[in-house]
């Protein structure tokens, strides 16, 4: 079973559970729609869309509304702490209001599953991962760049406090890795997307993806939430970390060059694109 | 003597801090919304304050606190519960509190402009002042967000302080406030 856990951002929204499926630029799940404009519901709209390719089981989602005040994620957590899936075998956290107690909670309800979860951590739920100092329990996070110098910044418990001398640029992604593995802030792998996506482990760089290039998906919201979906998609279809976190970001970054975006496009734009490029890069 | 007159300035220097250090507090929020509300509030007021990171001991997750002179507590609280703003602790300042990011980092892409600050990017449409993006982030407001001002002008967008409620919307709010001073004459 793969699980993707997340939030949207209406307040309304009531905790929904169940399989995940779009409807054109709507996300549906146990008869609710969402619009796919970035966020949770990207993740898993590009997740669904490599599911189908590989013809396998859509993404089973745990989905609540939360603007931030986190009502909902803790209503999430709750909920997730009591019905954790036995047959868990992979599970993608997301957008959840940072809160290093259930955080911990989780953690530990993860470990009455029947073997040990592929862990996949993005946004709220990695800064959580690497403020309770449990980074490396896990098996991926995909940060961009100002991400990674926080997990870089043994002190900072938010990348709102990284440290000025941790400087978050392009260049510095090697020496931010580093030291994110020296102070047992990264997990197994690190997927850091950005004007090169690259991929590590605690050896080191293993690989980095340059192509095409296209600047203006920095500017557009959703672009590493598809990249996050594209990745843990790849995983729950059998490709092993390593080989569907490259795929993934060539995937990725190939979607968004056929979309021929500006700065100013949205995310559904591209993930429109994912069917061609993973077709083309697989 | 000139060893001696060195301690001298170096006490007569470091004093006045240390005395400074030692008369601080910190206020501790439920939400950082809270924390938003009453920084406005006693900035208003003319307070000398500063939103800063709780020390480890108190922090949970995504956190603001209001560093103040303890002097003032009294007349603080007085003002905050005035208007229905309540603290859930007052705390002496005896640990070095974090500091926020104050770095900004600019990208021109031409017709438009990106601003990042900490984890954040807002990008405009520099002929109309459109918002067109925000991306980044990672709290459960940042999607929402950005639905209130994406498509929105510079100028009539509501701030992220104003409807947000974590460290993520505090980051959007110092990117936005570059973008103002960059982009509105």
């Amino acid at each position: 079973m793969f699980a993707i856990v997340g939030t949207v951002p209406e307040e309304s929204f009531p905790l929904s559970t169940g399989e995940v499926s779009l409807d054109k630029d709507k996300l549906c799940i146990q008869g609710r729609s969402v619009p796919v404009n970035r966020g949770t519901p990207a993740l898993m709209a590009a997740a669904i869309k490599v599911c189908q390719i590989f013809n396998t089981e859509p993404p089973f989602g745990y989905l609540i509304g939360d603007i931030g005040l986190g009502f909902g994620s803790k209503k999430l957590y709750e909920y997730l702490i009591q019905n954790i899936p036995s047959q868990l075998k992979i599970i993608t956290f997301h957008y959840l209001q940072p809160d290093v107690d259930w955080h911990n909670r989780i953690l530990f309800a993860l470990e009455e599953c029947a073997s040990r979860p592929i862990l996949i951590a993005d946004a709220g739920f990695m800064y959580m991962a690497k403020m309770s100092g449990e980074a490396n329990a896990y098996d991926l996070f995909t940060p961009d760049v100002g991400e990674l110098a926080f997990l870089a910044d043994e002190k900072a418990p938010h990348p709102f406090y990284t440290r000025g001398f941790i400087l978050q640029e392009e260049n510095k992604v090697p020496d931010l890795i580093t030291r994110a593995y020296f102070h047992q802030n990264a997990p197994r792998y690190l997927l850091v997307k950005g004007k090169t996506d690259y991929l590590a482990s605690e050896s080191g760089i293993i690989e980095t993806v340059t192509k095409p290039a296209t600047p203006a998906l920095e500017a557009i919201g959703g672009t590493g939430d598809t990249l996050t979906g594209i990745a843990s998609g790849l995983i729950a279809s059998g490709l092993d970390i390593e080989k569907a976190c490259i795929a993934a970001a060539k995937v990725n970054r190939l979607a968004g060059y056929y979309a021929n975006p500006t700065p100013a496009s949205q995310i559904i734009e591209i993930i429109q694109y994912i069917d061609k490029a993973l077709k083309q890069v697989l | 003597m000139r060893l001696l007159q060195a301690l001298k300035r170096k006490i007569f220097k470091s004093s006045p801090k240390l005395e400074q250090k030692s008369g601080r507090g910190f206020l501790l929020f439920e939400h950082t919304s809270d924390v938003i509300r009453a920084e406005t509030l006693l900035k208003e007021h003319g307070w000398q304050i500063r939103v800063m990171g709780p020390p480890p001991e108190v922090r949970t997750g995504c956190d603001l606190v209001i560093e103040f002179p303890l002097i003032e507590e009294l007349n603080i609280l007085r003002t905050l519960r005035q208007k229905g703003v309540h603290p859930l602790q007052v705390v002496p300042v005896n640990s070095p509190l974090l500091t926020p990011v104050d770095l900004f980092f600019k990208k021109d892409f031409g017709d438009y402009l990106m601003v990042r600050a900490a984890n954040m990017k807002l990008t405009v449409h520099k002929l109309t002042l459109t918002i067109v993006n925000v991306s980044g982030g990672g709290c459960p407001d940042v999607p929402y967000l950005a639905k209130e001002m994406v498509g929105k002008h510079l100028s009539k967008s509501p701030a992220p302080r104003d409807i947000g409620h974590t460290l993520c919307a505090y980051a959007l709010q110092l990117a936005y406030e570059e973008m103002k001073k960059q982009c509105l004459p």
